[in-house]
Formats: structure tokens, C-alpha cells, sequence
């Protein structure tokens, strides 16, 4: 039942915002509507943590502790984007480049997005997750392209083209996964529902399955943004409002990269674990390498952060990849961190955008001493994105490391190592030029408390969670018991 | 029907979405690529058609009767509209020339013969043997996305794919649960429904279709 309140809750208010007149107040009862969707999280959470999952219609809606984990990601990074995005909007409006239709539309199109990817992330049957997958696609292609500029036109047929085939190929990988377990044997339910192809996945038949877990792998990988697929990625990222780039940046790609570890576990048991090991090592390895190259010559801090986006994805692909428990606990631990953090920084930067004026690293100087709460932001934000402790990134990506080099993929984590250093270094030295440097003696400009409060709270939890691993070491326990090797 | 009946239609059907699948690779002109395409809507239909009636599923009956009426007569639609409002109805300079992907589109074919073979494996009847059509029909239409700058040319590469994947699904499957076809169909409608809506606002944007146009965005 709260499974389902959460999903209807952003139905609801994308509802209203479709009726209504856009109005402040809209926006923050859609905001309030996040709100509702983190509580339901973690009630489920408290709930799914000791016993088994909820299920409901039958399974077709199904909550265990990794889709409550994935619930509460949703919910506080859509908190941050839709409580941004009020602001955005107000902006956009007074600078009359969006009519109050549109802005309407842009607030049922974010209620709509997260409720698709609540959807997948609650959805017992695999199938329905693709459809909730390929929903998140449709609507944010919309969102991309709402400003209607040329660039943003641009990014958002990049993006539609590419992850429609990439989605399509993922599809294909859910047919063929269907095809195995329909020829199982006569004593096993053959359907898509997901706890019934783990109870059937040692008797899927390997050669097919091999088949459809390189489609899935490479069909969802296009929407995770893992090399090759992940040219739409920067254009997307860059060009999308800021409070969308947060959302798909911070949530969308693991949503999709959700789905690669139910489909994982379950190829875990047909094919055992060296098969999709090395397929994800192979595509973060890449991912990692082109995040890497492509990171130093970067003049725009929006695409700087997309790039970002990538590289964690592939370290992530990479801790997947070890699949031991202690791995899938880091890999989630890295999947909030990076959406909190992520998010925070596009907000910010959507901010910096607004008021400078420009994308360009190069034409925005001396930030920290102009304005200085967004540069302290974004300052903050880019140390906890670096990986630097306090921050619940820093646990995330050692754990990862560590359990890595257990399971004999050494090698690919001093790889990673290196890809991290260069990024590290090329970020340091873009946010060097955008942040540092002596203001000419312009005045300094004030951020309302309205902006930051929310963006210096969720850096704030993150530090909690990387100091503490409070509240969450439970439930990242019992999440990782759901798929780890 | 009997049995030989049902396989040589069955046969003709699928064969047909892999020859049409060719056929938009060798013409140039778009009108004449969009015919090929309902061509191959209809023939898509047919095929799930023929294994509806074969195996008295009513439910794939139904599902064969909504295939054709979208992507045999609205998609192919919808895609005519985007070419009539188009002054240049043609491919003009393809990446890779016509003879060249001819050559690559039949290699492709031998290719998905080979990424097929488990699948054919498992399934040894009529519907299984022609599950590597699907695969062709997917890769082609890959291929096709890649080398065709129009924009249209780049929505029909999309229905490739898609429809190769729908024709596997069919022959090997008999359809996947009806709930999830459906999201599917309706999946497929949209996102062409949305590439039509964009391709006409970068068309007054930047006054022409060709994506060679989108080049605002690079490292």
C-alpha cells in the first residue's frame, strides 16, 4: 500500500500542476509530494529491512530492501530538484522565456519522470520495469528540450535516438530472458516476474541467456551512460534545466543501472558470475577511460559534470562487477552519494548559469570571492564528488576498491585508480579557474538562504552518512543480500 | 491450416520484413523508403497473424490485429507527413553509398545467423528457425541509424530495430505477456510521435531536416 502511495503521490500533483494555473504554490505542493515519496521510502525501508518484501496486485508491484533503498534515492534527490525547480521556473518566467503553459508542463513532466522511475524501481515484473524505463525516456526528452533552444533541440534528438535503440536492445534481452524461462520445465511458472526467474535461473538455458544479458547490459547500459551508448549523455546533461540534469544525473542513471542488478542476479544463477563480471568490467574500464580523456579538455563546467556522471557510472559497473556483498553495499552507498552530491552540484551550477550568465569555465572567474555561498557550494560539493572523506563518497569508492581486489579484479581497480587521478587532477583544475582568482573589485553578490539551505543539507547528510554510515548500515545490508553473489 | 501451409506463409512473412528491411537500405528516396516500411508493418502484422491462428491464441490474434493497424498504416503515417513537409525528399549524400551497404546489410545477415544460433538452438520448429530474420532486420536497421544523415531516415532506422525485435519476440516467444506488448506498442508510438514533434521544431529552428545541422553540441 505505501508502495503505491508513493507512486500515486507524483501522479496526484502532476495532476494539479496540469489543472491549474501555474502558481509558486504549486510548485510547492509538488515539492511537498517529494516529501511524502522519501517518507514512503523509508517506511518501507523500516518495514522490508527485517522481513521479506511487500508485495502488491499480485506482484506486479513488489518492494524488497533494494527497491526501498532506491525509493529514498528518488525521493531526496527529487526533493533538491523539485524545491530548485520552483525557482527555476520563477526565474524563466520573469526573464519571459516561459509562458506559464509551459511552466505547467514542465511541473507535470517532473511529477511524471519520477513516477515512472518510482515505478521500475517497485515493479516485481521485469517487464513492467522496461516500460517504466522507456516511459522515463518519452517524458524527459520533453524536459531536455524545454528551453527550445538549438542546443537544447539538438540534445534532446541525441538523446531520444540513441537510448530509444538502446531501450529497444534492452527489450530484446527481456524477450530472450522470457524465452529461457519459458523453457524451463514443466514444474516452474514461466513468466517475467522477477522472483520467479531467480527461483528458475539455474535452469535457464546458458547459451540463450549469454545472449540477452549482453543486449541487457549494453540496451541499459545506453541509459546508465556507459561507453560505447554514452554520446547523448553530455549533450543531455549539459543542455537539460538544471533541476532535470539533477534528476537524470543523480537519479535516472541508476535507475537504470538498478535494473542491470536485478537482471544481474539472475544471470548470476544461469550462467555463474564470470560472464557478466567481465562484461561490466570491459564497459566500466571504458567508460572510465573516455569520462577520463574527454574530462581534461572540458570549457564547460555543465559538461564537466555530465562527464563526471559517466565516471562514476563506470566505477559503479566496476563494483557491480565484483558483486560480493561488501561490493553491492558500496555500489548503493555510491548510488546516493553520487545522486545527492551530483544533484547538488547541477543545482548549483544551474544557479551559477543564471546569474553569470554563461556555461563557460573560462568566463566565470573568481566565484568563491563574488558570490560566495554558490562557490562554497559548489567548492563542497565538488571535494565530496572527488571522492575526499568526510563524505559518504570517499567509504563508498574505498569499499569498493577493497572488495574488488578480493574477488582477483586487482588489476581493474588500479585502473580505475588511474582514471580517477587524471579526472581528479583535470577537475581540480577546472574548479581552480572557476572558483579562485581576485575579484576587480566588483561587489559581493548574496544567495537568499531559500537557494542554499536545502543544497548545504544534503552535502551535510552526506557527510553524516560517510562519517557515521548512520542510519543506513542496516539497510544497505539487507539490500546488498538481494542480488550479491 | 496445415502444417506446410502455416510454414511457408510464415516463411514468406518474416522473409518479407528482412527484404524490406534491405529495401529501405537500397532506395534513396524517402517516400519510396517510407512505403517500405508500412510494407514491412504489414508483413509484421501478418506473420504474428499466421502464429496467432496457428495456435488458436486469441490474445496474439488481437495483439496481430493492433500491430498492423500502427505500424502498417499510422506510423508509416505520421512519417509521410514529416516528408511532405520536407523540400528535399531524398538521401542526398549517404556516408557509406548504396552498393557498399547492400554488401554490409547481408553481411549483417550472416552475422545474426551467428548471434541467433542459441536461440535457434533451443527452439527447433518453423517459428525458431526464422528467429535469425528478426536479428537481421535489428542489425540493419542499426546500421542504417548510423551511416543515413536525414532525420527521417534516422526515425526509420529506430522501426527497424524495432520491428526486428518485434518479429523475434513473435516467432520466439509467441508475443511476450500482453501488458508488457502493449507498454511496448505504445512505447514505440510515442517516442515516434516525439521525434516527429522535434524533428519539426529543429526544422524551424534551423530550417532543414539533415542531421548533419546538429552540430552545436561537441568536445
Amino acid at each position: 500500500m505505501l508502495a503505491l502511495a508513493a507512486l500515486v503521490a507524483p501522479l496526484a500533483a502532476g495532476m494539479l500542476a496540469a489543472v491549474v494555473p501555474w502558481r509558486r504554490w504549486v510548485g510547492w505542493v509538488c515539492t511537498a509530494t517529494l516529501g511524502v515519496v522519501l517518507a514512503c521510502g523509508i517506511d518501507l525501508a523500516v518495514q522490508v529491512v527485517h522481513h521479506s518484501a511487500v508485495t502488491a496486485f499480485g506482484g506486479v508491484l513488489r518492494v524488497d530492501a533494494l527497491s526501498a533503498f532506491m525509493v529514498i534515492v528518488i525521493g531526496a534527490v527529487g526533493f533538491l530538484a523539485a524545491w530548485q525547480s520552483v525557482r527555476y521556473l520563477d526565474a524563466e518566467i520573469s526573464d519571459g522565456r516561459c509562458g506559464r503553459r509551459q511552466a505547467s508542463l514542465y511541473g507535470v513532466l517532473v511529477q511524471g519522470f519520477i513516477a515512472a522511475m518510482l515505478l521500475a524501481v517497485v515493479a516485481g515484473n521485469v517487464g513492467v520495469m522496461w516500460v517504466a524505463v522507456e516511459a522515463t525516456t518519452i517524458i524527459t526528452t520533453f524536459l531536455v528540450g524545454h528551453r527550445r533552444t538549438r542546443g537544447s533541440l539538438e540534445a534532446s534528438w541525441k538523446y531520444i535516438a540513441i537510448c530509444s535503440v538502446g531501450i529497444a536492445l534492452a527489450f530484446l534481452g527481456t524477450v530472450l530472458v522470457y524465452l529461457a524461462a519459458l523453457h524451463v520445465g514443466h514444474h516452474l511458472p514461466a513468466n517475467l516476474d522477477w522472483t520467479s526467474l531467480m527461483a528458475a535461473s539455474h535452469h535457464l538455458d546458458p547459451g540463450v541467456m549469454r545472449l540477452a544479458m549482453a543486449l541487457l547490459v549494453l540496451g541499459y547500459g545506453t541509459k546508465v551512460g556507459l561507453a560505447p551508448m554514452h554520446s547523448w549523455l553530455p549533450d543531455a546533461h549539459s543542455q537539460a534545466p538544471a533541476p532535470v540534469s539533477a534528476l537524470m544525473s543523480g537519479v535516472l542513471l541508476t535507475v537504470a543501472f538498478y535494473a542491470l542488478l536485478r537482471f544481474k542476479a539472475v544471470a548470476d544463477g544461469a550462467l555463474g558470475i564470470g560472464f557478466t563480471r567481465d562484461l561490466l568490467v570491459v564497459i566500466g574500464l571504458l567508460s572510465l577511460a573516455v569520462a577520463a580523456s574527454l574530462m581534461l579538455s572540458q570549457h564547460d563546467y555543465k559538461r564537466m559534470l555530465a562527464y563526471s556522471s559517466m565516471e562514476h557510472m563506470g566505477l559503479i559497473a566496476l563494483g557491480a562487477a565484483a558483486g560480493t556483498r561488501l561490493a553491492i553495499a558500496a555500489v548503493l552507498l555510491h548510488i546516493l552519494g553520487h545522486g545527492l552530491v551530483k544533484g547538488v552540484l547541477f543545482l548549483t551550477s544551474g544557479e551559477v548559469l543564471r546569474t553569470e550568465g554563461t556555461s563557460e569555465i573560462a568566463q566565470v572567474k573568481s566565484l568563491l570571492v563574488r558570490r560566495p555561498a554558490l562557490g562554497g557550494l559548489f567548492a563542497v560539493g565538488l571535494v565530496a564528488l572527488l571522492g575526499l572523506p568526510p563524505f559518504s563518497l570517499f567509504v563508498s569508492e574505498l569499499n569498493m576498491v577493497r572488495a574488488e581486489t578480493t574477488v582477483g579484479l586487482g588489476w581493474a581497480a588500479a585502473l580505475s585508480l588511474l582514471c580517477m587521478a587524471v579526472i581528479f587532477a583535470a577537475m581540480m583544475s577546472h574548479g581552480r579557474r572557476l572558483l579562485l582568482g581576485a575579484s576587480d573589485g566588483e561587489r559581493v553578490h548574496r544567495t537568499p538562504a531559500m537557494v542554499t539551505a536545502p543544497l548545504v543539507s544534503a552535502l551535510a547528510a552526506c557527510a553524516v552518512i560517510g562519517v557515521l554510515a548512520w542510519p543506513l548500515a542496516s539497510l544497505l545490508r539487507a539490500a546488498a543480500q538481494v542480488v550479491a553473489i | 491450416m496445415n502444417g506446410s501451409a502455416y510454414a511457408s506463409l510464415l516463411e514468406l512473412t518474416s522473409g518479407l520484413v528482412l527484404v524490406c528491411a534491405v529495401v529501405t537500405m537500397w532506395r534513396r528516396s524517402l517516400p519510396a523508403v517510407v512505403k517500405a516500411l508500412s510494407l514491412q508493418g504489414v508483413a509484421l502484422g501478418a506473420a504474428a497473424l499466421i502464429l496467432g491462428v496457428h495456435q488458436h491464441d486469441v490474445v496474439l490474434i488481437a495483439v496481430a490485429c493492433l500491430v498492423l493497424a500502427a505500424k502498417g498504416l499510422l506510423i508509416p503515417t505520421l512519417l509521410g507527413r514529416i516528408v511532405a513537409g520536407d523540400p528535399s525528399s531524398r538521401e542526398a549524400t549517404p556516408v557509406v553509398n548504396v552498393p557498399a551497404s547492400l554488401v554490409i546489410s547481408a553481411a549483417l545477415t550472416f552475422l545474426a545467423y551467428g548471434a541467433a544460433e542459441p536461440v535457434v538452438r533451443l527452439i527447433p520448429t518453423t517459428a525458431g528457425r526464422l528467429v535469425p530474420l528478426g536479428f537481421a532486420t535489428l542489425l540493419i536497421g542499426f546500421f542504417s541509424m548510423v551511416v543515413r544523415r536525414k532525420a527521417v531516415s534516422q526515425i526509420v532506422g529506430l522501426l527497424l530495430v524495432d520491428n526486428g525485435i518485434a518479429l523475434v519476440a513473435f516467432l520466439a516467444t509467441a508475443g511476450v505477456p500482453l501488458l508488457i506488448e502493449l507498454g511496448a506498442s505504445l512505447d514505440v508510438l510515442l517516442a515516434v510521435g516525439v521525434l516527429r514533434v522535434l524533428a519539426s521544431r529543429i526544422g524551424s529552428k534551423f530550417g532543414a531536416f539533415d542531421l548533419d545541422q546538429l552540430r552545436e553540441l561537441h568536445d
